[in-house]
């Protein structure tokens, strides 16, 4: 052991270690909202494949590369692929998960703000990855 | 000295060597090779990248490509190679041993990446370096998948052979006299990063296989349609690859724990810290894999299992911060070329830290994952501070492996370039993965501020072309017409310059 005191070193992991329980503390409490869905949320079957997004809505109605979703309304996204791994993704409302083949994803948002919003895909799926767009509306509700 | 190049060797001598000094030799004059042939690849990337709409990459399966070797070439063959460089230097050497444990298995392991290098190059598989099914198994065309396979194996089996050659010669060659507390730190980190590889690599060498008979339909691990699943494969690489940026990392770290006391001319703060942050960090590197598949629908508590893991080696890490900044406190620095690329390292470990812990914090995941923040992030560390310590650890050593100096000018020019061009590059990115940018993506709508950013880090990529073209320059003009080190104390610290035994802690006068 060196010799001189280590009091310093111990103060500054205590600092460390303190931080990251209260990331980590926070993170769990925003994180337990997040993964919870509202009952009343609308249900939306988005299905990825190369290269574009298919939306069902509740009602029956398919829309391709575009969403028309109400303002204030709950609404909770089934998703999945037909062929790759391809990512959901709608940044301006923080909407994020993976469209895996044979399997169902689940997220879900409240969509706040009027107007029209990027859809993109995050994850590397081929040739048109970086084209597989989409525009989300977003309009008053009926 | 073992490139001399007024009295050269025969060629073939070097290359038929079993000795640790001619293999460490030709690691690096290999994984410098492969540096630059990388680098010309990023540089293409942010040329390409500089404005919307092709500029003179014709498609996307060409960039594609470019990325995937550009990731896989920089991680396989620059960072691991240049490891074994200097664990195959200088391990010996600290242990006070007359080589590495097993010389010819050590020349084995080096030539078997040469082939393997060929695969992957000639190969240019498409899909990213992640080999990610079901795009790898049913959508990546042949026979570049294959290659890349085949290749990457061969590079797993060389890792492992290195691995057990290094922890036999620090745990059984080293000099009876010299306990295991006091080897010195570099020698721990490859004594840590070795017992990562052994436990790690084997499951990514399943993961190859079984992606390899996938594609070949004979079977269907990561096949939906035959009751497979592509997540599976996510953990399976995961599990290899999260504690393998650590072995990336770690003899980095050793690096820095070379220049830093000697150049502070102060004994490190805490040896014992720093064996106990690698061990430590060693262990809880195995914690959080799954950190890099939160947004695949993984369960709360399978999510919150991996960011506390991932949390619980951020003070392993700390220790080393704090030890190499109570090293300088109250030292004597002499800011020679190497020590500014340790402290620039430093600095650039830290942040990468930073934005890690943004990352694994659960929610906030899904504003960074798969964008360009990631992108930024990891390489913060692969070379802001991996990169940063090599070539810190390059400068110094540069007298003892060639009797000759470095231009001492050009060396802190190269400093300064790189640095403004990483900050310009991997700072940027983290900014523009905020605005929403996604990674792996040959083309971009014209949003202004994606616009900007990108020809910032154009203009960054530019930098760092030139700042590491006057390190090549540097480097091999000196190799050959450099002046005569004084080989006693070549950067003027006062106190011995042989490291390891040698020298015993640099003094203050």
């Amino acid at each position: 052991m060196s010799g001189h005191s280590n009091w310093p070193e111990w103060i500054y992991i205590g600092v460390v270690v303190a931080l990251l329980v209260w990331v980590g503390a926070e993170s769990w409490n925003i994180e337990r909202m997040i993964d919870h869905v509202p009952e009343n949320a609308e249900v939306i079957k988005v299905t990825g494949q190369q290269w574009f997004w298919t939306f069902e809505h509740e009602d029956g109605t398919i829309e391709k590369g575009e969403l028309h979703v109400k303002k204030g309304v709950p609404y909770k996204f089934e998703v999945t692929s037909k062929d790759v791994i391809h990512s959901f993704n709608i940044p301006d409302y923080v909407v994020l998960m993976d469209a895996v083949p044979g399997r169902i994803n689940t997220v879900w948002f409240v969509p706040v703000d009027k107007g029209e919003f990027p859809i993109q895909c995050r994850e590397f799926c081929g040739l048109l990855h970086y084209n597989m767009r989409g525009t989300l509306y977003v309009q008053d509700g009926a | 000295m073992v490139l001399e190049l007024q009295k050269p060797r025969p060629i073939w001598q070097i290359m038929f060597s079993t000795h640790h000094t001619d293999i460490a030799l030709l690691y690096t004059i290999m994984s410098i090779t492969f540096l630059f042939m990388g680098g010309a690849l990023a540089l293409a990337i942010r040329a390409e990248m500089f404005a919307p709409g092709p500029q003179f990459i014709a498609d996307s399966m060409t960039y594609n490509r470019i990325f995937t070797v550009h990731g896989t070439n920089m991680i396989f063959l620059f960072i691991l190679p240049f490891a074994s460089a200097v664990g195959n230097y200088f391990v010996p050497i600290m242990v006070r041993y007359k080589d590495m444990a097993y010389p010819k298995l050590n020349a084995i392991a080096f030539w078997m990446i040469p082939p393997a290098a060929a695969l992957i190059w000639l190969g240019f598989a498409d899909f990213g370096w992640y080999g990610q099914p079901p795009y790898s198994m049913i959508s990546a065309p042949s026979p570049a998948a294959e290659m890349w396979i085949f290749g990457l194996k061969i590079l797993g089996v060389s890792s492992v052979l290195g691995a057990i050659n290094f922890i036999v010669t620090i745990l059984k060659c080293k000099h009876p006299d010299l306990p295991l507390s006091k080897v010195p730190l570099l020698g721990w980190s490859f004594l840590s990063s070795s017992l990562i590889v052994l436990v790690a690599i084997p499951t990514f060498a399943a993961a190859l296989l079984m992606l390899l008979t996938d594609r070949l339909g004979v079977t269907g691990f990561f096949n939906p349609a035959l009751g497979g699943d592509p997540i599976a494969y996510s953990h399976l690489f995961w599990f290899t690859f999260h504690p393998e940026v650590y072995v990336l990392v770690i003899p980095a770290i050793g690096m820095m724990y070379e220049i830093i006391p000697r150049f502070s001319r102060k004994p490190i703060f805490s040896h014992s810290s720093g064996v106990f942050a690698f061990v430590l960090l060693s262990i809880v590197s195995f914690a959080s894999w799954a950190h890099h598949m939160f947004a695949t629908g993984m369960s709360f508590t399978e999510k919150t299992v991996f960011m506390v893991g991932t949390l619980a080696a951020v003070p392993a890490s700390a220790m080393h911060t704090f030890n190499f900044l109570a090293t300088m406190w109250g030292g004597r620095a002499k800011y020679s070329t190497p020590m500014m690329w340790a402290v620039g390292g430093i600095a650039l470990f830290f942040s990468a830290g930073a934005g890690g812990v943004v990352n694994t914090a659960m929610p906030l995941d899904f504003i960074t994952h798969d964008s360009y923040w990631v992108v930024g992030h990891f390489h913060l560390f692969v070379f802001g501070t991996i990169a940063f310590g090599s070539f810190g650890f390059l400068y110094y050593m540069f007298p003892f492996i060639t009797g000759r100096m470095y231009n001492e000018l050009w060396g802190k020019v190269h400093f300064i370039l790189v640095l403004i061009g990483a900050v310009l590059v991997f700072f940027t990115q983290h900014i523009l993965g905020l605005y929403g940018m996604p990674r792996r993506v040959f083309d971009y709508p014209p949003f202004p501020a994606w616009i900007e950013m990108n020809q910032i880090q154009f203009v960054g990529a530019v930098l760092l072309g030139v700042g590491m073209t006057i390190f090549l320059v540097n480097i091999i003009y000196s190799s050959a017409k450099g002046k005569e080190a004084n080989m006693e104390d070549p950067f003027g610290l006062g106190g011995k310059y042989y490291y390891p035994y040698q020298a015993k802690t640099p003094h203050h006068d």
